[in-house]
C-alpha cells in the first residue's frame, strides 16, 4: 500500500541567557562538572526557584517571531519522573497554560509555499546530564554532571503539518534561522542548543485519519533528522503491510546505523502527573510588556530577504547567501551604508572576505577587516586609485596585518598607474619583445589582443590602470 | 469507589513505592475516603471560576539575569552518598 507520512516536531531550544531560568549560576558550556550548580539547580530541599525575567523577554520574542499570540497569563507545571539527571524528581515546565499559543511559519519547499502551525511555545528547565565518564574505581556506575541542570529552554511543539522529511528540514531551518536571528538561542545543534524530536506516523494515501506515531529522539543535525524520518517511514511501512500494527513509544536515533531502535521499559514514563508549581507565581504579561519587546525586535530573515531583493536588486543567490545569518546581513549592511553600491559589496562580501574567513576558520564577527575597512578599499578601487585586481593583494593584507588599506597601498607602492606615458613605454617595451606575434595580430589574429594586455599588466605587476592599457595598446597595434 | 487498587499500584509504582499486599488494600480504602472527601467541592457551583493555581496572590516574581557565585564542586557533592572526582555518582541506569 502506498502511504502518506504525517510529521510533527517539537524543538528544544537552549537560550543564551547568562544565568540559569530560576537560579544566578552560569549557563556555560563545557565547564568541570558541577562548577555551575546551587541549591536551587541541585534540588536541595527548600531551596527556592526565582525566573529569570530575560527567559520570558525572550519567549515572548519567539512567539511574536512566530505569529504566536502572547499568553496574558501563563503558569508552570512540574513534570513529574525520576531519572538520574533530574534533582528534584520532576522538571519544571509549563502545561496548560504555556507562554505562547497558536503560531505559523510559512515554508517553501520545491517552490511551493505552505504554512506549518505552532501549537504552542513553553518555558522550561533543562535535565543535567549523565555521562559514562573514565572516572577509575567507579565500576559499573555512570556519573552525573548537574551544570546544565535548571538552563533554560523554549519548547516549540509543531502541528503535525509536514508530510515530507523535505518539510521537516525546511521547517526546521527557518525556525534555526529565525532564533539566531533574535539572538536568543546560538542554534549550535552539536553541543545540542537546539535539539529535535519528531514525531512520525503514517496513514494511508487519501486518508484523514492520522496513524499511530513513534517518537524519534536524539537527532542533532539536519541530515540526521532526514535520515531518522526516512528509515521510520520505511520501518513503518513494513509493519503495516504485513498487517502489523505500530506501537506508540519513543524510539532513539543511532547516527552510525542511521536506524532507529525502541527505548525499552518506558511504556509508564508519560505519565507525568503535572501540577502547577507552588512556588512559582503566575506570570502576567501586559500588551505594554508586549510592545516594547516587540519594539526590539530585529528585522527577520524573510523581511530581510525581501528587502535586499527589492530595494537593493540583488540577485536571489546573493540574497541567500547575505541573510544566510544575521550577522553576515549586519556585515553586509554596515559596508553598503558606506559604500552604496549593493552588487560591488556583496561580491566582496561573498568572495573575498568569505573565502578568507574560511580559510582560516573565523567566524563573520571575528573579520579583522572591519565593514568600514573593507568600504576605504572599494573607495580607492571606485576612485582609480588602485586596480581591482590589486584590491584583492590589498585586501589579503589588510586581513593579515589589520593596517588600513591606504597605508598598504602607500607602502608597497601600489598605485596604479593611469599616466599614459608610463605606460606607453612599458608597451613600446613589450610590443618590441614580440615582434613575431605584433605581425600576427596585424595579420588579422585580433585574439591576441589578450595577450599584450596579459604581458603588459605583467610588466606593471598589476599596477597599470587596465582601461588606459586597452586604449593605448588598441591605437599603437594599428598604428 | 473512587479509585481502584490497579490505580493505586499504579501511582504507587510512578512514586518507586513498594507496598505489600495489605498496604495495598489499606491505602485504597483510605484514598478513596479521602477522594471522595474531597469531592464535595463538585457540589458548588463553579461556573466561571478561574481555577485557583496558587494560594498566594502574587504574580511576576522576577530575577535579573545577573550572575551569582555557585557553591563550589566540594559543597555540589558533600551530601551526595557516592560521588567521584566532582561528579555525582549513581548506578547505571539501563535503557
Amino acid at each position: 500500500m502506498k502511504y502518506q507520512v504525517v510529521i510533527g516536531l517539537e524543538v528544544h531550544t537552549q537560550l543564551t541567557t547568562n544565568t540559569k531560568i530560576f537560579c544566578g549560576c552560569s549557563t556555560r558550556f563545557g565547564s568541570s562538572p558541577n562548577s555551575q550548580t546551587c541549591p536551587v539547580c541541585l534540588g536541595f530541599p527548600g531551596a527556592l526557584p526565582v525566573l529569570n525575567q530575560k527567559v520570558v523577554d525572550y519567549a515572548i520574542r519567539a512567539g511574536l517571531a512566530t505569529n504566536c499570540s502572547i499568553a496574558p497569563r501563563s503558569i508552570f507545571a512540574r513534570k513529574n519522573y525520576f531519572y538520574p539527571d533530574l534533582p528534584k524528581g520532576y522538571q519544571i515546565s509549563q502545561f496548560d497554560l504555556p507562554i505562547c499559543l497558536n503560531g505559523h511559519l510559512d515554508i517553501e519547499v520545491d517552490g511551493v509555499t505552505k504554512r506549518i502551525g505552532i501549537t504552542r511555545i513553553h518555558m522550561e528547565e533543562d535535565a543535567g546530564k549523565l555521562v559514562h565518564a573514565d572516572v577509575p574505581g567507579i565500576g559499573d556506575d555512570s556519573c552525573v554532571d548537574l551544570n546544565r541542570a535548571c538552563t533554560p529552554l523554549l519548547e516549540v511543539v509543531s502541528e503535525p503539518d509536514m508530510r515530507s522529511p523535505d518539510e521537516a528540514i525546511a521547517y526546521l531551518k527557518k525556525l534555526h534561522e529565525i532564533v539566531r536571528y533574535l539572538g536568543i538561542c546560538d542554534g549550535n545543534l552539536e553541543e545540542g542548543s537546539f535539539r529535535c524530536d519528531a514525531n512520525v506516523s503514517l496513514m494511508p494515501v487519501g486518508s484523514t485519519v492520522f496513524g499511530t506515531r513513534a517518537e524519534l529522539k536524539n537527532i542533532n543535525s539536519f541530515r540526521f533528522i532526514k535520515q531518522a524520518i526516512e528509515y521510520e517511514m520505511e520501518r513503518q511501512a513494513e509493519i503495516l503491510d504485513e498487517g502489523g500494527k505500530v506501537v506508540q513509544e519513543t524510539r532513539l536515533f543511532d547516527p552510525n546505523t542511521g536506524t532507529t531502535r525502541s527505548m525499552r521499559g518506558k511504556e509508564e514514563a508519560h505519565d507525568y502527573r503535572y501540577f502547577p508549581d507552588p512556588d512559582l507565581v503566575p506570570v502576567i504579561v501586559d500588551q505594554a510588556w508586549i510592545d516594547q519587546v516587540r519594539e526590539s525586535l530585529p528585522e527577520l530573515p524573510d523581511a530581510k530577504r525581501a528587502r535586499f531583493s527589492a530595494d537593493l536588486g540583488l540577485p536571489e543567490y546573493d540574497v541567500e547567501v547575505l541573510t544566510a545569518s544575521r550577522e553576515l546581513a549586519e556585515y553586509f549592511e554596515e559596508t553598503l551604508s558606506l559604500f552604496p553600491q549593493a552588487k560591488v559589496v556583496s561580491n566582496w562580501v561573498m568572495g573575498e572576505v568569505t573565502r578568507a574567513l574560511n580559510d582560516d576558520g573565523k567566524e563573520i564577527t571575528e573579520s579583522p577587516v572591519s565593514p568600514a575597512q573593507l568600504a576605504e578599499l572599494l573607495k580607492l578601487v571606485e576612485k582609480g586609485t588602485i586596480s581591482g585586481k590589486i584590491a584583492k593583494t590589498v585586501f589579503d593584507e589588510m586581513y593579515k596585518t589589520g593596517k588600513k588599506p591606504e597605508e598598504i597601498v602607500a607602502e608597497k607602492g601600489l598605485v596604479q598607474v593611469s599616466d599614459t606615458g608610463a605606460i606607453e613605454a612599458i608597451i613600446d617595451e613589450v610590443l618590441a619583445r614580440e615582434p613575431g606575434q605584433v605581425a600576427e595580430y596585424r595579420s588579422g589574429k585580433d585574439k591576441l589582443f589578450g595577450f599584450f594586455v596579459g604581458q603588459v599588466m605583467k610588466a606593471s605587476k598589476g599596477k597599470a590602470n587596465p582601461g588606459v592599457v586597452n586604449d593605448l595598446l588598441l591605437k599603437k597595434l594599428q598604428g | 469507589m473512587k479509585i481502584t487498587r490497579a490505580e493505586v499500584e499504579h501511582v504507587a509504582r510512578l512514586a518507586r513505592l513498594e507496598l505489600s499486599e495489605s498496604e495495598l488494600d489499606t491505602f485504597t480504602v483510605q484514598m478513596d475516603g479521602i477522594l471522595a472527601y474531597v469531592d464535595k467541592l463538585n457540589t458548588l457551583n463553579t461556573d466561571g471560576i478561574v481555577p485557583t493555581s496558587h494560594a498566594v496572590p502574587m504574580e511576576n516574581a522576577f530575577r535579573e539575569d545577573t550572575l551569582k557565585d555557585s557553591i563550589g564542586v566540594e559543597n555540589a557533592v558533600a551530601n551526595a552518598p557516592k560521588h567521584a572526582e566532582s561528579f555525582f555518582r549513581v548506578p547505571k541506569v539501563i535503557e
